[in-house]
Parts: structure tokens; sequence; C-alpha cells
């Protein structure tokens, strides 16, 4: 929006100071965070005075050092963290790889299908899409108990899967329909079949869509609770219910640092996937929008 | 495209979807009217010097048997939905019947579990979707205005309440205004009332649970109504200005309506995000005095008795709404398809 007329001073410095207080209320809550992980209980929750966790009084007193990493090494090591960390990465693996392939074949074949079914199953997918999590969970946990399937990185993995398939495919498939039709029909003309088209033609130009659509299949893996919490085993836990976890012995002293250590180390790798791919996270949120 | 390659494409997305969204929502439906078995009892006669005695016990190896054989328990019809835990309809028969004025029939209804969850789960979808367009459209005409130098980290800055794990950047948040945390401390200062404390009050509660989820949604908010922003029209913008048109009439009459689309798109994945709010309550341990249906779900599944009728039936429920809340959506998409068509 060029604005033909200057803005006025009073406007700008107002504007100003909103972006900058709002740029605070984001991300203050995370320094915060980030900071107070390397003090003490006794600082980050102060009784006494909340300069404390700035200053670090009963850090120093405690540890003899203004910064300690103590709530990391308990979570770490004494706490096991990295093996929920290895199992978030395992499952956030395994769910965006299978549903980026289930997603690009179902989405491609939703675009170029003008079949009045192709139109069902999208709207089929919304009303799944909106769908709380944990409702669905309900329905499998017997079942699983009953085949044995409970409580392994497999069944999580292919959950999620299912689950973030109704995005995906609403996702790629307006990405797809962005792709003039004309490239594939050409190759379909010079003999090749549907597939082989898909293969040689549509596939070399769709990775930007494949990859913001990953991000969000990360995130929907990286993020979620519901699922993980529920059909997985204790050894198999990954970090969001093991973090959840150590807030059952909170307020024991010490404790709860190990919860501040670990929701630090799981949100770093979310920061850096923000700062790597800012741009395509924010086309992935306005690819919906443009299409209305 | 013929039907049959459409269907060989879709194959393997398809058949993701009806194994594990489909054929579950026919479990939850199933599991809903199951209750589990009344435990076998079994009447001995025990005779000893002073007579004989009918003892009842609990033959649990017949109950096993019977759980073995039938893991879903016996056919319940209906029961669970109105029961207590549920639609409780012999209870609000009965509040509604002993009411004395409306307001005392709603506080009566907010004593059983399902209603609570409702009116929490209602008033967040209500009041956090709205206030998240003003302030995402807010933050969008800030940024608008500022120098060129600082859209760029505005945007980073912004994207990280919402793309954080919920459970996580509530708990965040959940840390700090604990009583001893900075927001709680500033807030008990501010109010000079040093027992002030956010978890106390039911409307507390409340109020902390929807600033988080206003938090967390307003930055996708912000980052479609920006991205719109740079596509308005700017030939009406300027014949607005030569019309005479002030500073909020441009935006009144020009850039409002060119964002309404957008206002609906985001509405829409709103409605949708809101009514399944479940990690904050988590996080922020808000359970005595907030639940939301995705809560007592996850609350009937968790513990050494899982109840899985309860959970199933308010499942059912569940769905049921948010069909409900979709149909206006669907219905319109149906004729915009219809249109496209004809």
């Amino acid at each position: 929006m060029a604005s033909a007329r200057k803005t006025p001073k009073g406007l700008m410095i107002a504007s100003t100071a909103f972006v900058l207080a709002w740029i605070v209320i984001a991300s203050f809550p995370f320094l915060w965070t980030l900071w107070g992980s390397f003090k003490v209980q006794g600082d980050f929750f102060s009784k006494a005075d909340w300069r404390y966790a700035l200053t670090g009084t009963r850090t120093i007193i405690e540890t003899g050092g203004p910064f300690t990493g103590a709530g990391y090494e308990g979570a770490w090591i004494e706490q096991e963290f990295w093996r929920a960390t290895l199992n978030t990465g395992i499952i956030v693996f395994f769910t965006v790889i299978i549903s980026l392939t289930f997603g690009t074949l179902g989405g491609y074949a939703l675009a170029r299908s003008g079949h009045n079914y192709s139109f069902w199953l999208l709207m089929v997918a919304l009303v799944f899409r909106a769908m709380p999590h944990i409702t669905l969970v309900s329905g499998y946990l017997l079942p699983f108990f009953q085949w044995n399937v409970w409580g392994h990185l497999p069944t999580a993995i292919i959950v999620l899967v299912a689950i973030n398939q109704p995005f995906t495919l609403w996702m790629l498939h307006s990405f797809f329909l962005n792709i003039p039709k004309d490239l594939d029909e050409s190759a379909r003309v010079d003999g090749c079949t549907q597939f082989q088209a898909f293969r040689h033609v549509i596939i070399p130009v769709m990775w930007p869509g494949v990859i913001t659509t990953g991000l969000f299949s990360f995130l929907l893996a990286y993020n979620d609770f519901a699922v993980t919490s529920m059909l997985l085993s204790r050894e198999n836990q990954t970090m969001v219910p093991a973090i959840y976890g150590y807030l059952g012995s909170t307020f024991e002293e010490g404790n709860v640092m190990f919860a501040v250590a670990a929701v630090v180390s799981s949100t770093a790798p979310l920061f850096v996937l923000v700062m790597f791919f800012q741009r395509q996270i924010v086309s992935g949120l306005t690819a919906g929008a443009v299409k209305g | 495209m013929s039907h049959r390659t459409f269907l060989m494409f879709i194959l393997p997305s398809l058949v993701a979807m009806i194994l594990f969204i489909a054929l579950p929502l026919v479990s939850v439906v199933t599991q809903s009217m199951h209750i589990e078995h009344e435990q076998v009892l079994t009447e001995t006669e025990n005779c000893g010097p002073f007579g004989c005695t009918m003892e009842t016990t609990v033959d649990a190896e017949a109950t096993q048997r019977l759980i073995d054989e039938k893991p879903m328990g016996r056919f319940n019809g209906l029961g669970t939905y109105f029961d207590r835990g549920h639609l409780a309809s012999a209870e609000v028969a009965q509040a509604w019947k002993e009411r004395e004025s409306f307001g005392g029939f709603l506080s009566d209804l907010y004593n059983l579990p399902l209603y609570k969850a409702i009116a929490f789960t209602l008033t967040y979808t209500f009041v956090v979707t709205p206030l998240t367009i003003v302030l995402g459209l807010l933050i969008a005409l800030g940024v608008n205005r500022v120098t060129p130098i600082l859209k760029g980290p505005t945007i980073f800055v912004s994207l990280l309440p919402m793309i954080v794990t919920p459970l996580i950047g509530s708990l965040v948040l959940f840390w700090m205004i604990d009583s001893q945390g900075i927001i709680g401390k500033s807030l008990q200062w501010i109010f000079d009332d040093p027992d002030l404390s956010l978890k106390a009050s039911p409307a507390l509660t409340w109020i902390t649970l929807i600033t988080y989820g206003v938090w967390s949604s307003a930055p996708f908010a912000f980052v479609v109504f920006y991205a719109g922003l740079q596509t308005v029209n700017t030939d009406s913008l300027e014949a607005a200005q030569i019309d005479g048109a002030s500073r909020w009439q441009q935006i009144r009459y020009v850039v409002i309506p060119h964002l309404m689309p957008l206002v609906v798109f985001i509405s829409l994945i709103q409605l949708m995000d809101n009514f399944r709010v479940f990690e904050p309550i988590v996080g922020f341990s808000a359970q005595a005095n907030a639940t939301s249906l995705s809560f007592i779900i996850f609350n009937d599944l968790r513990g050494d008795t899982m109840r899985f009728n309860s959970a199933a039936a308010t499942s059912v429920l569940t769905v049921l709404g948010v069909i409900i809340l979709l149909t206006p959506v669907l219905i319109r998409t149906w004729r915009d398809f219809k249109g496209k068509a004809v």
C-alpha cells in the first residue's frame, strides 16, 4: 500500500511504538526463559526479588558463578532427554517423508481431476482437518491395545501421517493447480502415461511447494502432544510428552529447571527453522488465503 | 484424468485416511455405545460353627474371561450419552424444573462436566477468533507503515509464538505468570496485592488462557493480512484520497473490503483450531477452572482406569460440534462449486 501522501509524524511514531511493543510481547517470553534456564530455581522463581533472575544472586551463592548448566545437565544426562530427542527425530523424519510422498501423489490427482468426487474428497478432508486429534486417539487406543501395536514408534508415525494427510492434500492440491496444465498435457501428447508425465515433468518443478508443505508437516509432527502422549510407551516417548512428564515432579527443588532446560532445548530447532525458512513459512501461510 | 489413474494416484493417501481417520471414527461411535462389563459375582454359602451365611464374591477369573472375549464391554445403547458425565438429561431436567432464575439454571448446568467444558470451549473459540483478527490486522497495518529495516525482524519474531509447540508456549508463559515469576510479581506490584494469583480464580484463568490464545494465533492473522496489504489497489486508494477521504476512511472503505476474503479465511482456520483448544489447559494446569472438550477426552483416557466409553461419547459429541461449526462454510463452498460448474 504505497501511500501517496506522506505519513504524518505522529502516526509514524505511534505505529512504530506499536510494532516495537508487539516485538517485545512476541519475543520476550522466549528470551526470558532462555536467560532463566541458566540460573537456579531460586532465581527463576524468585520469592525475594524478581531482579535476582537478572543478577543471578542465588545462582552465585549456590554454584559460584552467575550462570549454571545444571538444568541442562539434569535434563539431558540425568533424565535422558537425548532419548526423547532421538525419538522425536525419528518420528518427524519418517512422518514428513511419508506424508509428502502420499500427499504429492494425491494432491496432484485432485488438482488434475475435474470430477465431482475430487471436490467431495476435498470437503471430507476439510472436515477431517477440523477434527480435534484427541477424538481420533480415543478411537485408536482400544484396537491398538488389542492388536498389540500400542507404544511403538511406527504406530505413531503412521497415525501422524494419516492425521497430516488432509492438510497436506489441501496445500499440495492448491499448489499443483498453479502449475500450468499444459506442461503435463503436452507430455501426454508426446506419448507419456500420466505417471510418466508426473515423474518427468511435474516432479522437477514441484520442489518449492513440497518444501513449504514439508515445513508444515514437520511442525505438526514436532509439535504434537495429543497423539504421541497417548500412543507411545515410556521408553519411546518424544520430547513434548517427556517435558510434560517432568512437570509431574514440578516444584520439587531443581526439577523445574530440568523442564525449563528441556523447553529451551526443544525450542531451539524451531528457532533455527524460522531463521532459514521464514520466506517459505510465510508463503505457505498465505497460499491458502490467496485461493480464498 | 481417468478414474483409474486418479484412484492409483490417490490410493496411498486415501487408504491412510480411511484406516486412521474414518475407521477410528467408526470405532469411537461403537465404543461410545458400549460400557465396561459388570464384575461377575458368585454367591457361595459359607457354613461355619455359627450357622450358614451367604457370601458374595467377585469372580475375577470369570470377569477377566468376559473382558478377553468382548474387550469393548457390553452394549449400552445411548446410555453413556445421557449419563451425568455427558448430556446429563436427568440432571438438566431437574435443574430446569427447580430453577429459580435463568441464571441459576445456567450455573447448575455449569456444574456438570460436559457443559462446563462446552462453556469454556465456545467462549474461547468465539473470543479468541475476533481478537486474533483485530490484533493481527493492527500489527499488519503498523508494520506496513514502519521503516523497512524493522519489517524483516518483525516477521521473524512474530512467527515464534505461532510455530512454537503449543504446550511449550503455554509452559513458558505459565512460568512467567507464576506468583514467583516475573509477570506474576509485576502484576502483584501493579495492583498492590501480594496475594494476587492468576491461577486462583476461574475468571482470571479464563483471561489468561484467552490471552495466550490471542498471543499464539495473532501472528498467523498478521502474516496473512500483511501479504494481503501488499496487493491493495493503489489506484483506488489514490482515488479515495482525491475524493478527500481521511486516513481512517481509506482503511474503512478501501483496505478492509479488500481484506474481507482473508478475514473469512482466517476465521475459518481459527474456528477450527480454537475449537480443539487443549494443550494450553494442560500447560497452564488450568483444569480446575477451565476444561475443554478435548481436555475431558484426554482426562478420560489417562490414568489407571481408562474410560473408553466416556471418552468415545464425548468424542462423538465433539465431532458433531465440529460439523455444526463447519456447516456454513461447507454450504458456501458447495454453492461456489455449483456456481463454477454452471
